[in-house]
Order: C-alpha cells, then structure tokens, then sequence
C-alpha cells in the first residue's frame, strides 16, 4: 500500500504535472490576495479605531506584523521543503525551495523597515537591539546566504543540496538566536528594550490583522507558484514537453 | 470613525505620522510589486531564452 | 575507528606544523584587531573594560573565521578529501577528527594568548579566568560550527566572503554567551550558570556539527 501512495507522490510532483496543474491556480490566488487585502486595508485604515496610546501611527501593524509572520513562515517552508527534496529526491520540493527564499527575503525586510518607522515616532529610536529585531535582522541574513550558496554553485543539484542543508540548519538556529539574544537582553537591565506592547487586541484591530496575513499568505502562494513555475522551465528546458509549452508562448 | 466628519486631510495626515505611515506603506507595496514583477521578468527571459537556444539548435542540424 | 581518529589528527597536526608561519597568521590577526580598539575608540581604562568582552570575542571570532579554509581547502585540491570520503571509517568521526586539529591549531593559540589581550583592554584579574573558560569552551563551537560552512563552500572559488556570510549568523549564539561570560564576570558575579550554558552548546555542537558537515562534504565534494 505505501508503494502506490508513493507512486502517487511521485506523480503529482513530477513538474509536469505541477505546471499543468499550478498555471490555473496562479490567478485565482492572485485575485484572491488582492481582494482581500484591499478589504483589510480598508478595515484597517478607514474603519479600525484610533490607538488610545499610539495615535494613527500603530496603524503600521497591519503591514508589520503580517510581513514580520511571513517572514518566519516562508523560511519554515523553504527548510522543510528543502528537507524533503534532501530526503526524498523530489526535485519539485527544490524548486519550490528556490522559489520561495526571495519572497520570504523581501518580507523580511518589510518587517525590518516598516518596524523600524513604527519604533521611531513610538519609542523615539529607528532601531534597538532586542531579542525579536535582532532575530528577525540575522533571518535576513540567513536568506541572503542562502541565495548566495544557491548562486554560486553551479551544478543545479548540488546547489539545491547546499542551500537545502544550510537552511536546516539555519532553522535549527533561529529559535537558538532568538532565546539567546531574550537572554542576554534580560542581563542588560539598564538598556531600555523597546517592546510592542501586547495587550489585549481590540477585535476591530484584530480582524484587518488577520485579514492582512491571509492576504500576504494568498500572495506569496500566487507569487511562489509563478516562480516555482519559471524553475521547472528552466531546469528541463531540454525536455520536449518544456519545449512544446514554450513554442505555444 | 475618527470623529463625526471625515476628511481626506486628515486622513493622509495619519495625526502626525504621515511620513511614517505612508513611508511604510509606499515601500511594501514597491517591494511586493517589485516581487510580482521580477517574477514575470524571470518567465518572460527564460521563455525567451529557450526559445532562441532551439532555433539555435535547429540551425545548427541544419 | 579510534584509531583512524587519532591518525586523522596527527596527520593534520603534523602537515600544519611544517608550515609554521602560516598558524601564527590568526594569532597575529588576534593581537592586532584587539589592540586597534584602544587605539580607535579611547585608551580610558573604565570604556576599554566595558568594551573588552565584546573586543576580544570578536576578534577571536574573525581570528578562527579566517582560518577556517585551511580545514578542507588543501585536502580538497589534492585528492586527499576524495579519500577520506572513501574510507571506511565513517566521515563524520573524520571531520571531528580534523575539526579537532584546526581546534589546537587555532582555537587553543588564542585562548594561550588572551591573557595578553585582557590587560591590553583592562580586564579585572577577577575576570580573567571567566576569559579563558569562555574562549576555551567557546572556540571549540566556533570551529566546529564554522566546519559546515567550509564544507558548503569548499568546492566554490573564492567562497571566503560566501563563507563569512553563511557562518557568522550562526556564530551569535556563542559570541553572546562568551562574550556575556566576562561581562558577567568584570562585574564580580559568579559565572557558573554560564559556563555551564556554553558547556552545553559545546556538546550540542560536537555531536550535531560533525554530522551536517560531513552531510555537507557528501553534497558540495564528491566527484
């Protein structure tokens, strides 16, 4: 029994069969994203209720906080699907890997920046070192160095491998920085740790929120799926039934 | 509702932290559409691409 | 098995030792870094002891980044490292054993030579033996987590600054724990709880790292 759910594995991720299925699915996400980020937007910047302590300012937090989600979300994704294409061989798994590691870069930086324009008007610095900035600032660099090993191995499948164990490892080790740096923050008393004050969110914030990541969520699959799409073209591009999909383009 | 009558004014103003606000807001919204577009890029010279290397190809057993 | 260890080891002890001059490089970089702070920043004896832990476990830090391609770059031209992935014996006890030397080549040097640095930078004598246990405890972690990115960028051509890019990240666990540990110390506080901590890292990363690097050796080396 395990042999067939397996045979049926390797079928529905052969890449042809992603291309065939994903390129109708590409739009429908896309839309999605859009229509539901427009209605959060909307709810959060028209309808959601000032911030008793923040003024307009907090509305910052319907970028931030998805933006700063995606960022970790995307690189569990990448970890894991690097994992599975290490373990099982399945190259879609790489693909999808790839694909993924510049989307969750520029989600990333979003959360850097647009934290950094939320901390300076509320807590009078663009920057500070707690356990959650600097975390998130050394997860840029573990995506950027997994683009750079991806970019500077040739061999496409040893290049998939390398990237693919470091970001395992790098996976192991943001929970390690993150809990380091909490704790050496909380030796350093003096220092004052700028904190996103976590009170009980109203429901009328918190629904833009959470309309906000699921639209970031629908994006990154739309955009993903784009990518990953353009990895299949390219890596079998001297397949003929990639070469008959192109002479149609 | 901010107060009884709302005004774009005050809205673009953000109470203050317009700069802000709509720094943060213009930048994703570079960067998302930065993330559509390279990935259309990417399609179109890879399409592109494959298409020259075949007549290429085809010349060449010509 | 042991015994291919111990070989592993004192091949490379031996091989590095012919050429002396190139182990004194990091010491070298070691002393010279920490003694550009007092010189950039300020010889005040009360600034330079706030500063010293960071200084110093930086500088170690960069010192044992900087060797780290001597680990496999040799073997890997020569064929060697081919071999080593063909023998027997398994790779992983390999790589600990090479991660061992570059160890006592690099990481022990500098522990030897931060006593120098600690009066350079005015570290209370309370303090100096938090120094030494932290480096000592701490330099072992640096080489062996350092191995897996040598091991990922062994076959790319001038991967030095892809290296520092894929390591450092992984490096500041340890250098907030070590260098905390003087900090700690210069105030007078008792250090147990975090020699302990990098103890504890130490043997997470000697059982751990061995084998993501020989994982990574398998990937990027094999021909």
């Amino acid at each position: 029994m395990f042999r067939a759910i397996w045979a049926w594995i390797q079928r529905f991720s052969s890449p042809k069969y992603f291309f065939d299925m994903s390129g109708k699915l590409v739009p429908w996400f896309a839309i999605a994203a859009a229509l539901i980020g427009v209605y959060g937007l909307y709810l959060g910047l028209f309808v959601a209720p000032t911030d008793y302590q923040q003024g307009e300012s907090y509305r910052i937090i319907y970028i931030h906080v998805p933006a700063a989600w995606m960022s970790l979300f995307i690189y569990v994704v990448m970890a894991v699907s690097a994992a599975i294409g290490l373990i099982w061989q399945i190259r879609l798994a790489d693909m999808v890997a790839s694909a993924s590691a510049p989307i969750g870069a520029s989600f990333t930086f979003i959360a850097l920046v647009t934290g950094s324009l939320w901390g300076k008007p509320m807590w009078g610095t663009y920057w500070v070192w707690d356990a959650r900035l600097t975390s998130e600032l050394i997860l840029l660099f573990l995506y950027f160095g997994y683009m750079a090993l991806q970019s500077a191995i040739e061999d496409q499948r040893t290049a998939d491998k390398a990237s693919g164990l470091l970001a395992i490892v790098g996976v192991v080790n943001i929970p390690i920085i993150h809990y380091s740096v909490e704790w050496w923050n909380t030796l350093h008393q003096g220092a004052t740790v700028a904190r996103i004050g976590k009170p009980s969110i109203d429901i009328n914030m918190l629904v833009p929120l959470l309309l906000m990541a699921l639209a970031f969520k629908l994006f990154y699959v739309a955009v993903v799926l784009v990518r990953a799409r353009n990895e299949v073209l390219f890596r079998d591009r001297s397949r003929r039934w990639v070469r008959e999909i192109i002479e149609k383009l | 509702m901010n107060g009884t009558e709302f005004s774009w004014s005050t809205f673009f103003a953000m109470g203050g932290y317009a700069t802000f606000v709509w720094t943060s807001y213009g930048l994703t919204a570079v960067v998302m559409a930065l993330n559509v577009i390279l990935s259309l890029r990417q399609r179109k010279q890879i399409i592109r691409r494959v298409k020259r290397a075949v007549r290429r190809e085809k010349l060449q057993t010509q | 098995m042991l015994r291919a260890f111990y070989h592993l080891l004192l091949r490379d002890l031996r091989l590095a030792l012919r050429s002396r001059h190139e182990l004194i490089n990091p010491l070298i970089f070691f002393v010279l870094v920490v003694t550009l702070f007092p010189l950039a920043i300020t010889p005040s004896e009360a600034l330079l002891q706030k500063m010293a832990p960071g200084v110093i476990w930086v500088s170690a830090l960069l010192a044992v980044l900087l060797s780290l391609d001597r680990l496999f770059r040799q073997d890997y031209e020569d064929g060697s490292l081919d071999q080593l992935m063909l023998s027997p014996n398994p790779l992983v006890i390999l790589v600990l054993a090479k991660v061992c030397a570059h160890w006592l080549l690099t990481g022990l040097p500098l522990v030897l030579i931060a006593p120098l640095l600690a009066v350079f930078m005015s570290v209370p004598d309370a303090a100096l033996p938090a120094l030494l246990y932290s480096l000592l405890l701490g330099t072992p972690v640096l080489s062996l987590i350092g191995a897996i990115g040598v091991s990922l960028t062994v076959a790319v051509n001038r991967g030095g600054v892809l290296l520092s890019l894929i390591v450092l990240p992984l490096y500041i666990p340890v250098l907030i724990f070590g260098a905390n540990t003087i900090d700690v110390a210069s105030d007078g506080l008792s250090v147990r709880g975090q020699l302990l901590f990098l103890g504890a890292v130490l043997a997470l990363a000697a059982s751990l790292a061995p084998i993501a690097t020989a994982a990574a050796l398998r990937i990027t080396a094999s021909r």
